[in-house]
């Protein structure tokens, strides 16, 4: 065990940040092990952005994206599961699991003769595809509050809102973060496919390189991304034990 | 005061739908403990929740302290009653201090009134506000479960206490002993308590009223007394269960009542505010003919004898006669 003093040295979250940053700082510098990985390349490292930028593109896109699938879905999965919406929850349940179905290719492919090339068709495509586990969670939790607690608040004379934002909400946090938190790590792989349609991403490397036959940039892209993603999961998990009322 | 009338509810919409509540009417006044007695779909639970408005009549109204329920509004009027259910219902992400404050919260009383409510009410149901406070419910037995939900409905110091088969779910001890918590209470406040059961002997023991329901109907209505000696008909006479209605009869008098102002004797002990049925039930095991009674302090009571527990003389002093149940 560590001295408390030295704590921090444990935490898994704070060397996996330490990791992605090394990757993304350290990568323009690391020409030379490339070159003896992949000797048969011309130029081994990816440069026509630097990595820094990827990632910050990479995260801004996610993050938008996952904003406005978090905010609609979750207004919608309320929504349905309150008296006044509940006999839409079907076909709002089978429209967001039919945007399940199609590949993330196609979203991306519909999207574009919709609005064109760059970020606009991306973040569109990503917010539809990040809106079934956010409307699931939403909606599994807040069924999963058991009858007597409900019947209790009722009878105890909460309002609907109060019964909402005290009871149901908070017994709902942690289903409803794990269906954001599936949203979030998918779309964070997915956006790497979103530089097909000219959104910049840390998924441009990885297009390049295959496209290229440049290896090595795939595999640079490709760590980033899956470096981002464990960052990002370690960061839920640390959220979920906070909201979680069982104990 | 709450007083039903006319009150029919049927579920469902077919034509022959049986009702839940058939042409009820019922007036209930204040401090009394009344229990709803019935067997499953006799609308005992349906007419409980009707007092505050988790149901609504489809005709009849429903009134409280004369003012018809349909005007008032909703929230207020669940603020004024307790409502204690059998699953308890206590929210798992909230604390016992924080669970029992909700209505007060509600009610806009300042922080320092509300911890003093609920230190005073975690006492008054055994549980130690310092240990048991920062508990969460799931932490806590079933019965001291229970505890916090009844504590819970009084927080907010309600005019009526609304307790819909609030022991059914618990174990036989502890029952027994919520239910004399409950009579306690009930004495001590004097709060209308309405109170759902199936148990005909917690029925016997807690109310002062008791209402038997059949099939949506009334069927009797009546002091305990009167539901165990004049039942209306043969129905009742079956529920309440003929067999034993003699002990039954017992177990509404207190030994006290009958003792003799004796010297003690060399015979086992009981309290003198025990029932006769926990006398004849000390009597059979020790296969004696009297028992020395002790007052709350332990001071000597009286002798009871068993000769006057079965001499027509004293048991004719139960006040059979003079206390008619109303027939519906």
């Amino acid at each position: 065990m560590l001295k408390p003093r030295y704590a921090w040295l444990g935490d898994k979250l704070l060397w996996a940040v330490l990791l992605l940053a090394a990757l993304v700082f350290g990568l323009p510098h690391s020409e030379a092990l490339f070159a003896s990985l992949f000797p048969q390349l011309e130029r081994p490292v990816y440069r026509q952005e630097p990595f820094t930028q990827l990632l910050w593109q990479h995260v801004l896109l996610v993050g938008a994206s996952g904003a406005a699938a978090v905010l609609v879905g979750t207004l919608a999965g309320i929504w349905v599961t309150r008296p006044a919406g509940r006999a839409f929850r079907p076909v709002l349940e089978t429209l967001v699991s039919m945007g399940q179905t199609l590949p993330p290719v196609a979203v991306l492919a519909l999207a574009v003769p919709a609005v064109g090339f760059g970020e606009l068709p991306a973040l569109i495509a990503l917010a539809l595809y990040g809106l079934l586990p956010v409307v699931q969670g939403t909606i599994t939790g807040l069924q999963a509050v058991a009858a007597p607690v409900l019947q209790a608040a009722n009878g105890m004379g909460l309002s609907p809102w109060q019964r909402l934002r005290q009871v149901e909400g908070p017994l709902a946090m942690p289903v409803w973060l794990s269906g954001v938190r599936t949203s979030v790590i998918i779309n964070i792989g997915t956006a790497a496919i979103a530089s097909t349609v000219g959104a910049k991403t840390l998924g441009s490397p990885i297009i390049v390189g295959l496209s290229g036959f440049n290896t090595a940039y795939v595999l640079q892209g490709a760590v980033v991304v899956g470096m981002l993603a464990v960052v990002v999961d370690m960061g839920f998990e640390r959220l979920a034990r906070r909201v979680d009322w069982a104990h | 005061m709450i007083e039903f009338a006319n009150v029919s509810k049927t579920y469902g919409h077919t034509a022959d739908a049986p009702k839940a509540l058939d042409d009820v009417s019922l007036r209930i006044g204040s401090g009394e403990l009344v229990v709803l007695i019935g067997g499953s779909g006799s609308g005992k639970s349906t007419l409980l929740k009707m007092i505050n408005r988790m149901e609504q009549p489809d005709t009849g109204t429903v009134a409280l302290d004369g003012q018809d329920m349909v005007h008032m509004p909703l929230r207020e009027l669940r603020l004024r009653m307790g409502y204690v259910i059998q699953s308890v219902g206590l929210f798992p992400h909230w604390t016992v201090a924080r669970n029992i404050g909700v209505v007060p919260t509600m009610l806009g009383w300042k922080p320092e009134r509300i911890a003093a409510r609920v230190t005073e009410l975690l006492s008054l149901f055994d549980l130690d506000p310092t240990t048991y406070g920062p508990r969460y419910p799931h932490q806590l037995s079933g019965g001291q479960q229970q505890r916090v939900g009844v504590a819970r409905a009084l927080a907010g110091d309600p005019e009526v206490l609304l307790m819909d088969e609030p022991f059914g779910a618990l174990d036989p001890l502890i029952r027994t002993a919520l239910q004399d918590e409950v009579k306690r209470i009930h004495q001590a406040s004097g709060k209308t308590i309405v109170m759902v059961t199936h148990d005909i002997d917690e029925a016997l023991r807690l109310g002062t009223q008791i209402v038997l329901l059949e099939q949506g109907r009334i069927v009797q209505v009546g002091s305990p007394l009167a539901l165990l000696s004049q039942p209306a008909n043969k129905q009742v006479a079956d529920f309440i269960g003929r067999s034993d209605v003699g002990i039954k009869l017992l177990s509404l008098q207190s030994a006290g009542s009958l003792a003799r102002v004796e010297a003690p004797q060399s015979t086992p002990f009981l309290p003198a505010s025990a029932s006769l049925r926990e006398a004849v039930s000390t009597l059979a095991l020790h296969g004696c003919q009297s028992l020395n009674l002790l007052d709350d302090t332990g001071a000597h009571a009286g002798v009871l004898h068993a000769t006057d527990l079965f001499n027509r003389r004293h048991t004719g002093s139960l006040p059979l006669s003079d206390d008619q149940g109303q027939h519906a």
